[in-house]
């Protein structure tokens, strides 16, 4: 869709910046920075400030401090015009107005932005989301799956250098969120930088490059893989078919494994260092010590087992 | 884009989107389509029930009450329909999505503003000339000539643009600050009725609608109107207005 091509430069610099309403922090101290034609999920639990920074970051509410830079230009109040011309939100809730037909939401808003061949670019929008036969319907006879389709339409429009998309499959049934997700996707494809808070994690997984997680703070940022190797160890499970007469002998000496434990499922989980090493070791002294291995494959932590690493870890420092 | 200054092309847009949605809002389309014709009945009832012979002070005093309720158009009507413009909106939770375009508040104002504005002008004259036009025909001669002084119907003319404005800067300023519809537009209805007492008091003969006084007045509603128009644009808080809390 992205007709121009980027300024140099990230399309999001976020620096130390903060929010607090009165005696309440909504977040704080959050820095990253989202290069051109990245998918970058935002991800945290109810209350964690998702909404309010890219609030902030589409210039509806001033940050407490901190710096910001949006598509290229500082975030500040002069700014304000210019950046939200060069982004487009798409809020929780599409928020149309469901006495006027599809196409006429989508007019009003090419007017807001003053964009050039108005009728073109809506036909185009809406060829996008699949809705180019619904342009006359009025948008209160849509389902909440096709208004959420027209909300995305209208964010195109633009051919946004940014476009935030908060929360965009909160409350659709499974069929029209993984049409949303097929959407994303395809814009993905073609190089659109996208801002996606979620809270739906296999989502965040199918779709970003990378992903923050934010409790108020921002707990941690990068690729998924990434975040799994920094915060779970590697784990080989190990599954015989009779419990073994004594599995400190075998599992001790390994080379490439660290320790061991037995699962609730009477699996072996082996900690190691070196899966391709540790894993031939395994067998081999698994066979010496007469055993019939049954499995032996590596755990696949989820962004699932992160995100709860994380927040469950907030929630404890919060508890003591 | 525009830049430093108001973009007509928005204003346009919102004053196009305002139209559309008031045509097809069942509320908004009654209440300036049946409120008129109440306001109307009022007065062509007195203006009928008045004999030739009636003494001056009270054939100024009926004339004055029909005026009166003629006034109550330009006044009400624009009050019911902006004070749904911004509380409405966000009911509808369509605020959020337009604050994120590039549209500036005053121009977002001043769209709303003249939606309202234009269809109460156009009402509120219609109904005025068909009340002449009534007078004219069926009234007694001497009826229709007090209705017809040149002052009367200059401060008609004058007043009924000023009072729309008024009554929809007021209904604005009250939607920016309230977040239910209904308290909005009954605290814009009792907020549009105090400038009323100006026309109340020419239509009853308190005061002489002289040319001089009735441009005088008018050029002091214009410049309230123009004040409120910076004014509630300085009201409109985008933080406060989304989160409910002021940056």
């Amino acid at each position: 869709m992205r007709a121009e091509t980027p300024p140099a430069g990230p399309a999001l610099v976020v620096e130390n910046l903060t929010k607090r309403f009165g005696e309440r922090t909504a977040f704080q101290d959050v820095s990253f920075s989202v290069e051109y034609g990245e998918v970058f999920g935002f991800l945290g639990p109810n209350g964690a400030g998702k909404t309010t920074t890219v609030r902030t970051l589409g210039t509806l509410i001033v940050p407490s401090s901190g710096t910001a830079r949006v598509a290229g230009l500082p975030l500040n109040a002069d700014n304000g015009v210019a950046i939200r011309s060069r982004i487009a939100v798409m809020p929780e809730a599409p928020g149309l107005y469901l006495r006027l037909s599809v196409a006429e939401n989508l007019a009003y808003f090419a007017g807001l932005y003053e964009l050039p061949d108005r009728r073109a670019r809506i036909e185009r929008a809406l060829k996008a989301v699949g809705l180019q036969n619904r342009a006359d319907d009025l948008c209160r006879s849509l389902s909440k799956g096709l208004r959420q389709r027209v909300g995305l339409a209208r964010a195109l429009l633009t051919d946004p250098q940014v476009l935030f998309l908060d929360e965009p499959t909160s409350g659709l049934d499974p069929v029209a969120a993984r049409e949303v997700h097929d959407l994303i996707a395809a814009l993905r494809e073609q190089g659109v930088t996208i801002f996606l808070t979620t809270h739906r994690l296999a989502e965040a997984e199918r779709l970003c490059d990378r992903v923050g997680i934010m409790n108020t703070t921002l707990r941690t940022i990068g690729r998924p893989d990434e975040l799994r190797e920094q915060l779970f160890s590697k784990v080989l499970e190990i599954r015989t078919r009779a419990p073994l007469a004594d599995p400190a002998a075998v599992f001790g000496a390994l080379p490439g494994a660290d320790g061991w434990h037995q699962g609730e499922n009477g699996a072996y989980l082996l900690t190691v260092t070196d899966p391709e090493q540790a894993a031939p070791a395994a067998a081999r002294a698994l066979v010496a010590a007469g055993a019939d291995l049954l499995a032996l494959s590596p755990t696949q932590h989820s962004l699932e087992d992160v995100y709860l690493q994380l927040i469950d870890t907030d929630v404890e420092a919060q508890q003591r | 884009m525009t830049t430093g200054q108001l973009s007509t092309t928005r204003i346009r847009a919102v004053i196009v989107k305002e139209l559309r949605d008031y045509r097809r809002n069942r509320f908004i389309a009654y209440t300036m389509a049946i409120m008129p014709v109440l306001f109307m009945i009022a007065p062509i009832v007195v203006i009928f029930s008045l004999p030739g012979d009636v003494p001056a002070a009270k054939l100024d005093k009926g004339i004055g009450l029909s005026l009166l309720y003629l006034t109550l158009i330009p006044a009400l009507v624009p009050a019911v329909v902006s004070s749904y413009a911004v509380v409405g909106e966000r009911e509808q939770g369509t605020l959020e999505p337009v604050l994120t375009t590039p549209l500036r508040r005053e121009e977002l104002l001043l769209g709303k503003a003249l939606a309202a504005y234009l269809p109460t002008l156009v009402i509120s004259y219609v109904m005025y000339g068909l009340f002449l036009a009534f007078a004219g025909l069926f009234a007694h001669p001497n009826v229709a000539d007090d209705i017809f002084q040149a002052g009367r119907i200059l401060a008609q003319l004058l007043f009924t643009p000023l009072l729309a404005a008024w009554s929809i800067w007021a209904g604005i300023a009250i939607s920016t600050r309230t977040s239910d519809v209904r308290v909005s537009q009954q605290l814009s209805t009792l907020v549009s009725l105090p400038p009323l007492a100006v026309t109340a008091l020419m239509g009853f003969g308190a005061i002489t609608p002289t040319l001089r006084l009735a441009l005088l007045l008018g050029a002091g509603l214009l410049a309230i109107d123009l004040a409120a128009w910076r004014l509630v644009s300085a009201m409109f808080d985008r933080e406060r207005l989304i989160t409910g809390s002021k940056a």
